[in-house]
Parts: structure tokens; sequence; C-alpha cells
């Protein structure tokens, strides 16, 4: 076994016990990234030198005996939504092409304290807005499992870089399914916190009141000791929740016994692609085999979520986004004629069209007149949905559910019809709605040898059940990597000749098509 | 369709939304968001007589704090940012006309 095909804890351990060194780790990914970055193109930016320097620096106080955290060394990738120091981050957006946060986020703060890598940002939809990752203003990302399919969205470069074993594990955020379908059309694991959990300090808002980070790694193992990490109390962050029970990897136990799991029926009925289904009904089939009691049930309103979620969601968005606008950071328009056209023209030429659908939806559904029949309506269908989770969760433990109803589609085929790639988020996105935690855990691949996810939906501050149904699930498979992974190893090529703007890290201010 | 947006109201949009589209940008906007009104158009088929709007998921309360200032003096590090600055200020257009 190589190096890359460690864990993040696996590593971790290897790094303690004296076996290899942080920098050895950062220089198999950093040889990976520059092998697979030309093809897939799941990074915004990369810090090479900044990564080699971060390692040396830690090595020695994992030596010192100072850092004895399981992530101590070990390298991850951070989405480009997520601010850091010094380093350019950009959402995958035009607008914000030359932006270099003066803080951190808490989050990433937390990963810091114990001794992670950072290898660089990962490319996403533009403002986390699409469950493709072909919004970007930076290109698309690609497939690891196969170069002509998506990665999902929207933390799709995140996904995408794990599954090509091109850092450990990385952080993504979640809004409507971005972490937990991209996971299942990448076949990694993910997992989405309760609302409140990890703290938004740091994280560039797109639906704040649904918005979450959380860990994107290759087994619940790992994204158990991630979010143990990264989930904080945060004073910086009003809606962060003070939790006693943050001790995640306690529940990594291979027992199911008497546990309760439902699965709504109509999330097997229509539009459910069969192979998906067949391979979500064969992962239930081994948790009942562990002693779970499986029934299936009627869960209410399934197909309210979708309409509600993009009401709410674009119309935070057009609130959130109203910062964008040519003064104190990111892109301005060169030419204009005072204050109101620099804002009108640098916002319609920074934003991309999806991003200016979902403000201009948004803007809509807020303003007088509308507000009540489309936003209020919306609030209102939001506390039935929780209302029914509510009542699902007094009879069972655990919700099962595929994490999307098929598997990735091919680049180019999703973003000519807006409405259809939203009704791909049908699983993912009432978990949002309803601020519970789900994880994603790969169940198998299709015939075209694509990966399928397993859903899991937990009730709210329930992580633990999911953690224990995961595990106990992944027990009964080994992990799959993609045979580009290998690949790209095997070839390990240098950087190119010419290096793309995306390598030289730290400070830079080109950006695609702006202004200098 | 049964939702059509008019032109006036995609002029107060886009008012709204601080955005300026082309005429062809405009033409594809009014389509799209004609049919996403369409579909959450879906949600009146539910009654939600009664049902007080969430807007957040979980019981929270204000969360109050002391006003004390935590963070260092940054101002060079924000202005760097900056599309324009001057003299420790951010430059913008002129504001007001003659």
């Amino acid at each position: 076994m190589s190096i890359l095909d460690q864990t993040a804890v696996g590593l971790g351990k290897q790094i303690q016990a004296g076996e290899l060194t942080a920098v050895e780790a950062v220089e198999a990914s950093l040889a990976q990234i520059r092998a697979a970055e030309d093809h897939m193109n799941a990074f915004v930016t990369i810090d090479e030198e900044g990564a080699l320097e971060q390692a040396r620096k830690i090595q020695a106080r994992i030596q010192a005996g100072e850092l004895t955290s399981p992530l101590a060394g070990v390298p991850v990738a951070i989405k480009d939504n997520l601010c850091i120091k010094g380093m350019r981050t950009t959402c995958s957006s035009k607008i914000l092409y030359n932006f270099v946060p003066t803080y951190t986020a808490e989050a990433v703060l937390n990963l810091e304290k114990a001794g992670a890598v950072i290898l660089g940002k990962t490319n996403m939809d533009e403002f986390a807005m699409g469950s493709t990752t072909e919004t970007s203003a930076f290109g698309p990302t690609k497939n690891p499992w196969d170069l002509e399919h998506v990665p999902g969205g929207s933390s799709g470069g995140s996904c995408a870089a794990v599954a090509a074993n091109a850092c450990f594990y990385a952080l993504g955020s979640d809004t409507g399914g971005s972490i937990r379908q991209p996971s299942s059309f990448c076949g990694v694991t993910g997992l989405k916190p309760t609302y409140g959990t990890v703290s938004r300090y740091g994280l560039i808002a797109y639906g704040s009141s649904l918005d979450q980070i959380g860990p994107i790694a290759k087994d619940v193992t790992d994204c158990a000791a991630i979010l143990e990490t990264i989930a904080s109390y945060d004073p910086k962050d009003s809606t962060s929740v003070k939790r006693e029970d943050m001790d995640f990897t306690s529940a990594l136990v291979d027992d199911v016994k008497g546990m309760r799991i439902g699965i709504p029926r109509g999330y097997l009925s229509a539009g459910l692609d069969e192979e998906v289904k067949a391979a979500v009904l064969g992962a239930v089939e081994v948790l009942k085999e562990k002693g779970a009691v499986v029934e299936e049930f009627d869960l209410s309103l399934v197909e309210y979520a979708i309409p509600a979620y993009y009401v709410i969601a674009s119309a935070e968005a057009s609130s959130n986004l109203a910062r964008f606008d040519g003064v104190k950071y990111g892109y301005r328009a060169e030419a204009y004629e005072g204050l109101h056209d620099m804002y009108k023209k640098s916002r319609s030429q920074g934003f991309g069209p999806e991003v200016k659908r979902r403000i201009m939806l948004g803007s809509f559904v807020l303003s007088s007149g509308y507000y009540d029949a489309y936003y209020l309506k919306a609030l209102r269908t939001k506390a039935l949905i929780k209302a029914a989770f509510d009542q699902a969760f007094a009879s069972y433990d655990v919700i099962v559910s595929p994490a999307a109803p098929f598997t990735a589609p091919k680049l180019g085929a999703s973003l000519c019809d807006p409405i259809k790639m939203y009704l791909g988020d049908i699983y993912t996105i009432s978990v949002n709605l309803a601020g519970l935690p789900g994880l994603t855990v790969p169940c198998g691949l299709d015939s075209k040898g694509l990966p399928i996810g397993l859903q899991l939906i937990g009730d709210r501050y329930k992580e633990k059940e999911l953690i224990r149904a995961g595990f106990a699930f992944e027990q009964s498979r080994s992990y799959k990597s993609p045979a580009l992974a290998k690949e790209w190893e095997v070839r390990g090529q240098g950087p190119a000749a010419d290096r793309p703007e995306k390598w030289t890290g730290h400070r830079k201010t080109a950006g695609p098509a702006g202004k200098e | 369709m049964a939702n059509t947006i008019s032109d006036e109201t995609m002029e107060y949009v886009g008012i709204l939304a601080k955005l300026e589209l082309s005429a062809e940008e405009r033409e594809k906007a009014k389509e799209d968001m004609g049919r996403m009104l369409d579909y959450i158009d879906k949600l009146d088929e539910l009654d939600t007589s009664g049902v007080e709007p969430m807007s957040h998921v979980f019981p929270i309360s204000n969360v109050f704090r002391e006003d004390v200032v935590v963070n260092g003096d940054d101002r060079k590090a924000l202005l760097s940012n900056a599309p324009e600055e001057e003299q420790g200020t951010f430059v913008v257009p002129k504001t007001i006309e003659q």
C-alpha cells in the first residue's frame, strides 16, 4: 500500500509512530495533484511552498510531542468558500477572483490547531450554487471515476480530490446537499452535521439558515475524527450551538443491533434509477443482517422540499450576495457612469448566470406583493417538513435513502435544464430545511462503473447514530478508489513548464478575464 | 406557462438585485423565472393555514456579549483587497451629481 492509499486517521497514526513524516505525506499529495490536475481541475489554488513549509514546522512539533491530534501532519484540501488568511479565496467566482482574506474560518482554524497541513483550495460551483461544479468561473472539475462525467456539486472539487488521492481529506459545505451528493458521485464519505455544530464564521454565506461545513473523506472513521476536530461552539457565529456530546469517534462501533431504520416509501418510487435503488436496498440488507430493524414508512411532503428550498435559499442568497458591489474587495467593472452604474456593471460582469438567476429569483420572492405568497409560504412549508421529520424520528433512529436519484451525469448534460438539475437534489434538500445531520457512504458501482452513495439521515444532534450505522455498514466492504488515481500515481509527472496561475498559491491577483 | 414575467417586473427585479442584463439575458431570465415560479407554485397545493413561518429550525435566542474590540488594526490588509483606495479609505465614484 502506498502512502496515498492511507486514510487520514491511518496516515496520522503512521506519522505519530515515526513511520513517515508530514513532509513526505505533503510531497506525495503534491506529486499526485501535479499528475491529476491537468485532467481533473479539482483545485482553484494550490499552495505548494506554503504546504511544505507548514509540514516542516508541524513535523518538528510532532517530534517534540506538542501535537498529538490524529490529524497532525495530515494534508487537507479546503473548499474555496472557506476563508484562509493570506490565501486567495474566490468562491469560484470572477467577482472574488483576487480576494485575499484577512482572517481564517473557525473550522479551518480548528484544523490548523490540530496540526493539519493545507494543500490548497478546491473548485466548486460558483458561490456553491449548482450540483455539478460546472458553474465555476475556473472551469468544471471532472470526475476521477470517468473524466467525461461531473463530480457533482457544489463541493465537487473537494470530493474529486479525495477520490483521486490528491489529498487525504477535505472540507466542504452543504446548503442543499453539496457535501452528500458529490460524495456519492465520487465514491467517498461525506458528513453534513446538524445545523449549528460547526461554526460558519469565515464561510462565505450562500443560504445562512441552511449552510453547514462538514468533512469529506475515505471512510466514516475519518469523518468522525475530522468532525470532532472542526466542531466547536463559537460566539462569532450567532447560530453556533453549545453541545456536550461531540466525542464523535466514540460512536465508531460495529453494532446496529436493535437500531430502528426507516426507509421513506416515496423515496424509492418514480425517478429513481434501478441500479441505485438495488445498491441502496442491498446496503439496507447488510444493516438488517447485522441486527437493525428496518421498515418502510410514509414521509410526507417530500415533493414540496425542493420548491420551498429554492425560495428560501435564493432569498437568503440575494441578501447575502448584496455585499459584492465592487467597493471593498473583488472585481470592479472598468467603465461605468456613477456609483449605481458601477455597482450594477461590476455585479453583472462578476457573477455567472446561475448566481444571477438565483439572486433575481430571491429578490423577486422577497419583494413587496410577493413576500407572503412565496417567501412566507416557503417558511410555513419548512415548518411542516420539520414536523414530518420530528414525527418520523419518534419511530426511527436513522432514515435511509439514496444520496441522489442517479449516478454522476455527463458534463454538459445538466445545466441546460435548471429544474431537472434541481430535482436531482430531492433526497438531500429536506435535510437542510430541517437542520438535520446526513451522512453519505459509498455502497456500490453501477454498470458504467460510477459510484452510488447511501444516505443516512439522523435526528438533530444524532450524528453518533449515523456514524455507528455508517461504520457498521462500512465493515462489510472495502474502500475502492478510481483506476485513474493509481494511474496518476504511477505516472507522477512534474508540473507543466508553463505553470498555471493556480499553482502559485498565496497573494495572487490575476483572475479569469478580470482586471489586474 | 402560468407565470408570465413582464418587462416591468424584470426591470424592478433588476433594480432590487442591482443587476443589469443584456436584451438576450433578459429574455432568458424572464423565461427561467417564469418556469421556476410555475414549479414553486406547487406549494399552493399545501394547506399552510395556521402554520407559523419557521425562519430557524431550532429555538434560538439573542446572543449577547460585551461590546469590546477583540480584533487588531487590519486597515492596511483590508484595504489591500479594495479595487481602489486612497489615504486609508475606499474610493468610490462620485455619488452626488451637480
